[in-house]
Order: structure tokens, then C-alpha cells, then sequence
């Protein structure tokens, strides 16, 4: 099920390489596993508001934004790009980029999730971070430290920034490696080009209020300890450096 | 030197302090060793229980003892950690901790204010403003209701975590409704502008009580809003 996710990366890469023209129907998709599948770190009171109201609303508030509007008959991928509109963001904007980021959210995580990764995702955050240990430290002060509401990433940087759409574009380093970042509300890394998303968590305090109440950190942890699904990182970063090959 | 430092802080305390009345009984004043000022938890006038069923008592408890501390508890370590990279001459260390400042400081301020701007509804919460703001508030914007009306809108309308405001623009003598981000203060906007009202729009101030309904929240919230703090304000502002 994590193909959901490369569906996504693969999208980005089409829209960039041939710009197709799919009539795109925004749909809410469940999550690839029951509402009560992440009990008891993440409750099913939970899922039920945060994929079955927050999410449905967003799917919602797209569609109608969306409709008779020159936007219409875009991809998702695409609105977003576009409607960032290089940080001066449009009204589509926020909707859109938050549905694709639930979709995504819903495919980091799995029943019986966490542990470590293996493999080539290993041996790449090893390289790229010092160790795995260092990684999640990093990831975790990330999620940890976003003011507000956001989220943090993992993610493949393939690519130099162009530098085009990007308000305040993070500080360029070296290309083709893992990169820890974070982003404010509903912007996520396609904005900002050469990004390929591989693993995020939602930061916005409704992802996490009825079952941690403040302790975000405490959240954070549990998450990379038992709800992440290693698999599916691993499956978009093999599609990530296909892509960007 | 120890007279200069004393009135240093007397005259910080004196500018903190400016925006209202004495922070409650228990604001205890704690100070470092080396003399810098350290913030506590103000007390509220009310117990958490008492603006229901407007806002919960668990709400209530969990955002004043939890989220208000955590802003002051890091804003006493920022400004701890600003005070070493002053001493030190470090310039980056001073502008790396502006951020902190910003959130965990405005964090502070903001939810001071917040917690006089509610009262229960035994005490007058909800009551119309009256005196010169109720004429204010007709003069700017028609009346009560649509500013009630336009405070809703722009609150339910404000993407992720923030506040929306009442506040007075001193320069220009009239009242503005504006919005900020996150914990950045009103006077983030502009260096004129006085905070009347601010309502806190992040999800823990209503998620347990009202969850994903941001509109709801602000519907209630009139009911338990203290119109007298945000009057007295005004009146002394203005004069």
C-alpha cells in the first residue's frame, strides 16, 4: 500500500517531465489500514476526526475552491506548485498541499510499525546523518521545534534548487542525499522543487491533542517507535532515485 | 553599580508590565543570581472551571498549567542563553535566539493578556462592552454584532496556529481586527498597535472541547469574554 505514496513522487515527476492533463477527482482515501489499526499509540478517536473531519474537509473545501476555476482539471501535485505561487500563496493553496499531505501521512505509518530501517534507506541515512541514532535525533528536534502547526520531513534531495518558487528555500546542500527539514502549516517539500517526500509527521496539534495533549516530544517518539513504516520509506526512496536518475 | 543594576530592573519589570494590571497575586518575582529577571506563571482570577460550558475546566487547566508554563519556562532560557551570547559578544548566538524569543516571549504576552480577556459569566464575562469602546466599536465597525461577526471570520479563517485581535492602532486612533501567526504578538504587526482583545485560535485552546469546529469555539467564546479588561484598557490607551 505504500504505493499510494509513489503515485504521488511519480506524479510530481510526470508533471514536471510531460505535464499531463488527467482530469484529477479529489478523493478521500482511507488510511491502508482500520481507523483503530494504530491503537493504542494512536487512538481511533483519533483517526476518526483527524482523517474522518480534518481531512474530509480539506477534500471538501478543495473541490469547491477548485471548481470552474482555471485550477480545475489539474492534478493535485500540480495545484500545489502552482497555487504556492512562489510563497505568495493562493487561496487553493493550503487545501490542496493538505491533502496531499494527509495521503502521505496515512502511508508513513502501519500497524505494528517502527524499529529500524534496513538496507540501502540504512545505509543512506548512515552515510547522511552519521548514524541512525543521529538521524532520529534530528528528525525528532525538527518535529519538536516547528512553531505551530507543520511538519517535518525526511527527504531525498535529488536535485539542486532552481531557486523559482521557493520563498526562503532551504539552505542549499549537496545534492543526491537525505536531508532532515521542516515546514509551517500546509507547505510541504514539492514546493520548493528537487525534493522527493520520503517519510513525514503532522505536527499540527489536532494529529496528536487526544492522545498526547501537549506533549508533542512524547508523541514524536512514539511515532518513530512504533508507528512508522519503514517499508514504505524504503519503497519511495528506490522511486526517488529512479526518478531523479 | 548595584543601584544601576536595581533600577535596570525595576524599570524592565515597570515596561513588562505596562500592558495591565499586576499580573495576579502568585506572579511571584524570582530573579537570577546575576540579576536577570525570571518569569512566572500568572495566576488566573477565576478556577478553570468557571467559564463552563464555554470553555472546559480541562482546557482550561491543561493551557494555562501546561502550554503558558512551557512558553515561559523556554522564554526564561532563551533570555538566560541571550544574556550569556551578549556577555560574550556573540552575535550570531544573539540573532540565532531571536526566534525563541519571538515564539516563546509571545507565547507569554499573548496568553497574559488572553486569560483577562475571559471572565466568568457570574463576573460580567460576555457582558457588551460598555463606556467609550462600546462607541469605539460602533463608530469602526457598524456594531457589536459584526464585529463579532468579522472577529469570526478572520479567526476560523486563519490557517494553522495563531490569534486574532482586537486592538487599538494609537497612531491613527482607531480600531483594527488583525490576525498573527503562531505565538507573534499583535505589536508584530505594527509597533502602534495596542491589544484590546486576543483570541487564541491554536487547536489546544479548544481541540478537547470542540475538536476539529474552530467556529463553534469562537461562537462560545463571546459568552465568557471580559469586555471591563478590554473597556479599561481602551479608556487608558486612548486618553
Amino acid at each position: 500500500m505504500a504505493s499510494l505514496g509513489l503515485q504521488n513522487v511519480a506524479g510530481i515527476n510526470l508533471l514536471f517531465k510531460e505535464g499531463p492533463k488527467v482530469n484529477a477527482k479529489f478523493e478521500l482515501k482511507p488510511p491502508p489500514y482500520p481507523l483503530n489499526g494504530l491503537e493504542p499509540v494512536m487512538s481511533q478517536q483519533t483517526l476518526e476526526f483527524h482523517w474522518g473531519k480534518h481531512h474530509r474537509t480539506y477534500v471538501e473545501n478543495l473541490k469547491k475552491q477548485v471548481v470552474g476555476t482555471e485550477l480545475d482539471g489539474k492534478s493535485l501535485e500540480e495545484i500545489i506548485v502552482t497555487a504556492y505561487n512562489k510563497g505568495d500563496i493562493l487561496p487553493a493553496f493550503n487545501n490542496a498541499a493538505q491533502v496531499w499531505n494527509h495521503d502521505f501521512f496515512w502511508e508513513c505509518m502501519k500497524p505494528g510499525g517502527g524499529g529500524k530501517p534496513s538496507g540501502e534507506l540504512l545505509e543512506l541515512i548512515e552515510r547522511d546523518f552519521g548514524s541512525f541514532e543521529k538521524f532520529l535525533d534530528e528528525f525528532k528536534a525538527a518535529a519538536a521545534t516547528q512553531f505551530g502547526s507543520g511538519w517535518a520531513w525526511l527527504a531525498y534531495k535529488a536535485s539542486k534548487l532552481d531557486g523559482e518558487n521557493a520563498a526562503n528555500p532551504p539552505s542549499a546542500d549537496e545534492d543526491n542525499k537525505l536531508v532532515v527539514i521542516k515546514s509551517p502549516n500546509a507547505v510541504n517539500p514539492l514546493v520548493w522543487g528537487g525534493y522527493y517526500p520520503l517519510l513525514t509527521i503532522d505536527v499540527w496539534e489536532h494529529a496528536y491533542y487526544l492522545d498526547f495533549q501537549n506533549r508533542r516530544p512524547d508523541y514524536i517518539s512514539v511515532f518513530m517507535d512504533k508507528l512508522v513504516s519503514w517499508d514504505a520509506v524504503s519503497s519511495r526512496l528506490e522511486q526517488a532515485k529512479a526518478l531523479s536518475a | 553599580m548595584a543601584a544601576r543594576a536595581l533600577l535596570t530592573r525595576k524599570t524592565l519589570a515597570s515596561v513588562l508590565r505596562k500592558d495591565a494590571r499586576p499580573l495576579g497575586v502568585g506572579a511571584a518575582v524570582a530573579t537570577h543570581s546575576r540579576g536577570l529577571h525570571v518569569y512566572t506563571l500568572p495566576d488566573l482570577e477565576y478556577d478553570y472551571g468557571a467559564l463552563e460550558p464555554a470553555i472546559s475546566g480541562e482546557i482550561m487547566q491543561l493551557h494555562h498549567q501546561k502550554h503558558h508554563q512551557t512558553y515561559i519556562t523556554n522564554y526564561n532560557k532563551a533570555l538566560e542563553q541571550l544574556q550569556d551570547a551578549v556577555a560574550k559578544a556573540d552575535s550570531s548566538a544573539v540573532v540565532k535566539l531571536q526566534a525563541a524569543i519571538k515564539f516563546n516571549g509571545g507565547g507569554h504576552i499573548n496568553h497574559s493578556i488572553f486569560w483577562k480577556n475571559l471572565a466568568p459569566v457570574r463576573e460580567g464575562g460576555g457582558e457588551p462592552p460598555k463606556g467609550s469602546l462600546g462607541w469605539a466599536i460602533d463608530t469602526h465597525f457598524g456594531s457589536f454584532e459584526a464585529l463579532i461577526q468579522k472577529v469570526n471570520a478572520e479567526g476560523a479563517a486563519l490557517q494553522g496556529s495563531g490569534w486574532v485581535w482586537l486592538g487599538l492602532d494609537k497612531e491613527l486612533k482607531r480600531l483594527v481586527v488583525e490576525t498573527t501567526a503562531n505565538q507573534d504578538p499583535l505589536v508584530t504587526k505594527a509597533p502602534n498597535l495596542i491589544p484590546l482583545l486576543g483570541i487564541d485560535v491554536w487547536e489546544h485552546a479548544y481541540y478537547l472541547q470542540y475538536k476539529n469546529v474552530r467556529p463553534d469555539y469562537l461562537k462560545n467564546i463571546w459568552k465568557v469574554i471580559n469586555w471591563k479588561y478590554a473597556n479599561d484598557v481602551y479608556e487608558k490607551e486612548s486618553s
